[in-house]
């Protein structure tokens, strides 16, 4: 089961609850699975069916661009972060 | 510490492109010159917030020598479709207004027509003649103005968004965002000592020295091609793209020689309304902005306020931590407030914390980043507030920083938990050196310290290298090298093929020519680019494993790539380069290649020690001796990696002591030149004494960290803290410039 | 405004005799960078604060944007172009290599040259004094240190080599 932290932001869906274990291959599935569990999680956090763009997923060590498709490993930790540029 | 001994790494070659640079050769984007090239320039608001009426460039247009003019109207209208830029994302439609008004000016130096013709002054004395009608508007650049319900709207249709959900009133606010970790109230409450203070900033900017520069030739069949001043050839071209609604591979852009971008040369301004300029006249058409333009146009970096409160336990701890910050976005949403947010407290392990951050619009340049954009200003917050924490409780400055300093495992308020990292090694290197060992003595003198952080990223690279009849390399990598990052890349690509840096010939490649790159941003070069190199290599020795087993009639299993790159097998020894030239005689050319996007921050730590002297007369404050300690996880090439600590350090120096946006009554900007807006010059600063930690980064292959952006982050907190130790006085605002440091040493009663 | 009448201007740079024809309004870095394709100074503010477009007149610095074309008639000048002599790199540029003493390298040329005249006159100049007569040159990346100290060697190379 993947540790998945919600946006404090978005524990309003959540009634509080701070994470939860999702069982999922990936990001989709994190994300289908949070949406069932708190209706409106994903309008909150894609656009146009992907992770908005303004958002990165982190996983573990790595902040992937890579969305949806991004791979959950079965210990991994997951949070919704903003997206980050450099100078 | 890493041991590894290396042969190119950690050593210090002549760069690749530096004879080239000392003699003039170089080719610049202003150097450029193409066969018929015009010149233009960009006609921009005086006003800081203004309705345009009309715009009538009849008179312009009839003048001998000019050739094209050009108006919002001749720009295609982008929806509010969002682009993913790579690194970060842009509304379309704001990219496109931003580089030519539409029906409003949101800041003075919008730009709101251009004009192309034979010569810069016949443009310039066109574009006087062009019309326009304003309808003067009220203005704001003060942050928290802006946020007041009854500031002038900059967009009428702008929705406050938390975390995707929308506000139900216009504002100047696009984005609020929040951030929770721990039960912050249990965390006060446990806190025996609390400080809390606002803090400000003003606006500053990278003030590279070349100003933004473009050449665009637009050709009939509807190819587009563009040399530029950029950080990031690939973003240029989508964004080009997008804002001129042509397709992708259409535009070839040609990244030349750039002369300094901090962040500040990522997206565009000049290269759409250069393009059209030259599809309207035919011929091609060069674009340079004035210093002024630079100022007033291009992408500062955030002006900020913060509210920080920390709390600690008499045993040093700090428990519990509250930030609340409002920054800048400028004329258009977009700013620099996650990273603010996500840094505030990322050098301390601080079990409950809660962030709010705002990004807000303001009749100011759209902002950009500039090197650890966001992380600066909070730096400067905390690192007194934790001074303050040390100095209650009677502890040394170090010491509290040992005690809460982040380490492996440490989880940040944003959420994800930290790999091995090293701000530890850092403030160890700190404590070690001769510098904090030195007693500081004499009157108005004190020493400071900080520390900074910035996370550094991957992205995208790529790498492809072409072996030459003598074994020699030519390398084609895509990152616009600002700062000699050629050569680091070559090092990494002759490290592990047993060659010389001086046997690769590493080339920047154009869009057409080099893999997708992303920008020379982020601190990612020498680590993301230079990885590709590594790994462009590797897949050249996997080739010549497989061919050598048919040289040496073995199978390719039998192969060994010894240390130093020379292969082994069925009795058989050769270098690098003598197996190459043997492959080639026997009629074999090689082409290596590589992508790679590493997806994990590479996490770059920084200390430094200040120590000034304060002129109680004057206010002015003279640097005596500064130390930038950083961790590079592993110096390719040393000299440069000391030049980005020195290079970085100075920025923050400039942005601590000097830099600011002054404005006028009107709002527009008062110090739009670099007599007014003063950057450090030779002789406001010392050496700068630099220490290298390498901790090693386990994600890279020699194990680099990003190192460009740290050391811009923690000066004005050294300098800050040094200035409380020399006069006793706190200084909340940046920049601690002599008038404002003059009058707070006078109303602070504490003060000497 | 109709344009201007140009006007004829004959003057030496780096040993080479020239003439040229600028508009009275052209300055001398414009006509080194477009008339003269000598593109190795450059323009970073065109107001006389940056020193990326020093160039020694009659083997004095001056910010060539602030001369104009017509002045120089019967000057010296001397560009970056100038400093390397024949095939081998002055030591200043040398110096300036060796030591990593640039970055994006838009300020190098306008240092090369203030350093130049600077040890011609004085190669063994302090710290301080390099400070004070390089103060006029802003460089963005390196935070000065590395090019005061290519500054220094370059001086005592060249007085080893005198």
């Amino acid at each position: 089961m993947a540790t998945v932290f919600i946006p404090s932001q978005l524990r309003e869906l959540s009634d509080g609850i701070p994470s939860v274990e999702i069982d999922a291959k990936n990001v989709r599935e994190i994300v289908n699975q949070l949406d069932e569990m708190f209706p409106g999680f994903k309008e909150r956090i894609c656009l146009d069916g992907d992770i908005a763009p303004s958002l990165q997923v982190s996983i573990d060590n790595i902040m992937t661009s890579r969305g949806m498709i991004a791979k959950v490993q079965p210990h991994s930790e997951v949070h919704f972060i903003p997206a980050i540029g450099g100078g | 510490m890493t041991t590894t001994q290396y042969r190119v790494i950690g050593s210090r070659p002549v760069r690749h492109d530096g004879a080239d640079k000392v003699t003039g050769k170089a080719i610049y984007t202003a150097d450029m010159k193409l066969p018929g090239m015009l010149s233009g320039f960009v006609l921009r608001s005086p006003h800081a917030h203004a309705k345009i009426l009309s715009i009538d460039t009849s008179e312009a247009e009839a003048m001998p020598g000019v050739h094209a003019v050009v108006t919002g109207a001749d720009f295609p209208n982008v929806e509010d479709k969002i682009a993913d830029l790579g690194e970060g994302s842009v509304n379309l439609a704001y990219l496109s207004t931003n580089c030519m008004a539409q029906k409003k000016v949101l800041y003075r130096g919008h730009a709101v027509a251009a004009v192309a013709a034979t010569d810069v002054h016949i443009a310039e004395e066109a574009a006087a003649k062009i019309k326009v009608e304003y309808e003067v508007l009220d203005s704001v650049t003060w942050v928290l103005d802006a946020m007041q319900d009854d500031a002038p709207l900059l967009h009428e249709n702008l929705l406050t968004d938390s975390l995707g959900k929308k506000a139900e009133t216009p504002s100047n606010i696009p984005v609020h965002m929040h951030f929770e970790k721990g039960d912050v109230a249990a965390g006060f409450a446990e806190a025996d000592v609390i400080i809390e203070r606002e803090f400000k900033t003003a606006t500053v900017h990278q003030g590279y020295i070349e100003p933004h520069a473009v050449v665009a030739d637009y050709n009939e069949d509807g190819r587009l091609r563009i040399w530029t001043a950029t950080q990031g050839s690939f973003t240029c071209r989508q964004q080009t793209a997008e804002v001129l609604q042509i397709p992708l591979g259409n535009v070839l852009v040609t990244p030349c020689e750039i002369g300094g971008g901090f962040g500040g040369k990522i997206t565009v301004y000049l290269e759409p309304t250069a393009a059209l300029l030259s599809k309207k006249s035919g011929r091609p058409v060069r674009i340079t902005m004035t210093r002024a333009d630079v100022f007033e146009a291009s992408g500062p970096t955030p002006g900020s306020y913060m509210r920080i409160k920390l709390g600690a336990k008499n045993d040093g701890t700090i428990v519990a931590g509250e930030a609340w910050l409002a920054y800048d976005a400028g004329a258009y949403p977009g700013g620099m407030i996650g990273p603010g947010c996500m840094c505030v407290f990322s050098c301390y392990d601080i079990e409950h914390a809660v962030v709010d951050g705002y990004d807000v619009c303001l009749n100011k340049p759209k902002t950009s980043a500039y090197r650890a954009p966001g992380a600066t200003q909070v730096a400067f917050a905390v690192e007194q507030l934790v001074d303050e924490l040390a100095e209650k409780l009677d502890m040394c400055a170090l010491e509290i920083r040992e005690k809460n300093a982040v380490k492996e495992g440490a989880r940040r308020v944003d959420g994800p938990v930290y790999p091995p990292i090293g701000l530890e090694q850092c403030l160890d290197a700190l404590k070690q050196s001769e510098h904090w060992n030195t007693p500081l003595e004499g009157p108005h003198r004190g020493r400071g310290i900080a520390a900074g952080f910035w996370f550094g990223c991957g992205l995208k690279s790529s790498a492809a290298c072409t072996v030459n009849s003598d074994g020699t390399i030519n390398l084609l990598e895509g990152s616009t090298d600002i700062g000699g990052s050629r050569t680091s890349i070559a090092m990494q690509l002759a490290e592990v093929l047993g060659l010389e840096a001086e046997d690769i010939n590493p080339q920047v490649g154009d869009t057409d020519t080099a893999g997708y790159t992303d920008v020379t941003g982020g601190s990612r070069v020498t680590f993301a680019t230079g990885m590709a190199a590594y790994e462009a290599g590797r897949d050249l020795q996997q080739q010549m494993k497989t061919l050598a087993a048919e040289l040496w009639d073995c199978s390719a299993e039998e192969i060994t790539v010894n240390e130093d790159g020379s292969f082994s097998g069925n009795g058989n020894q050769l270098g690098f380069k003598e197996l190459a030239s043997q492959l080639f005689a026997a009629g074999e050319h090689l082409v290596g290649r590589a992508t790679v996007s590493p997806e994990c921050p590479t996490n770059g730590f920084g200390a430094h020690i200040a120590d000034v002297e304060v002129d109680p007369e004057t206010g002015k404050v003279t640097i005596l001796r500064y130390t930038t300690i950083q961790d590079a996880g592993k110096a390719i090439h040393p000299s440069y990696v000391e030049g980005q600590l020195q290079g970085g350090t100075v920025q923050g120096i400039g942005w601590a002591l000097n830099e600011e946006y002054f404005f006028n009554d009107d709002d527009t900007m008062a110090n739009a030149d670099f007599l007014d807006y003063r950057v450090p010059t030779m002789l406001d600063v010392p050496m700068i004494e630099t220490i290298i930690v390498e901790t090693g980064n386990p994600d890279h292959p020699y194990g680099v960290r990003g190192v460009g952006e740290t050391p811009i982050v923690p000066p004005p907190a050294a300098l800050a803290n040094a200035i409380y130790n020399a006069t006793n006085t706190r200084m909340t605002e940046l920049p601690m410039s002599p008038p404002k440091l003059w009058k707070a040493m006078q109303s602070d009663p504490s003060a000497d | 405004m109709p344009a201007t009448k140009k006007v004829h201007v004959t003057t030496t740079i780096n040993g080479e005799e020239i003439d040229f024809l600028c508009e009275p309004r052209h300055s001398l870095l414009e006509v080194l960078r477009d008339n003269l394709g000598l593109t190795g100074s450059k323009e970073g503010c065109n107001n006389g604060n940056c020193g990326a477009c020093t160039v020694l007149l009659n083997g004095r610095p001056v910010d060539s944007c602030l001369v104009l074309g017509v002045e120089v008639e019967g000057a010296e000048i001397e560009t970056v172009e100038g400093i390397a002599c024949s095939s081998s790199l002055h030591p200043v540029q040398e110096c300036f290599l060796e030591g990593a003493a640039l970055q994006c390298g838009i300020c190098t040329p306008g240092f090369l040259v203030a350093a130049k005249a600077l040890l011609d006159k004085d190669p063994h100049a302090s710290e301080e004094t390099i400070r004070f007569n390089l103060a006029g040159n802003l460089c963005r990346c390196t935070g000065y240190d590395k090019i005061v100290r290519a500054v220094q060697a370059a001086g005592q190379r060249m007085s080893a080599d005198a």
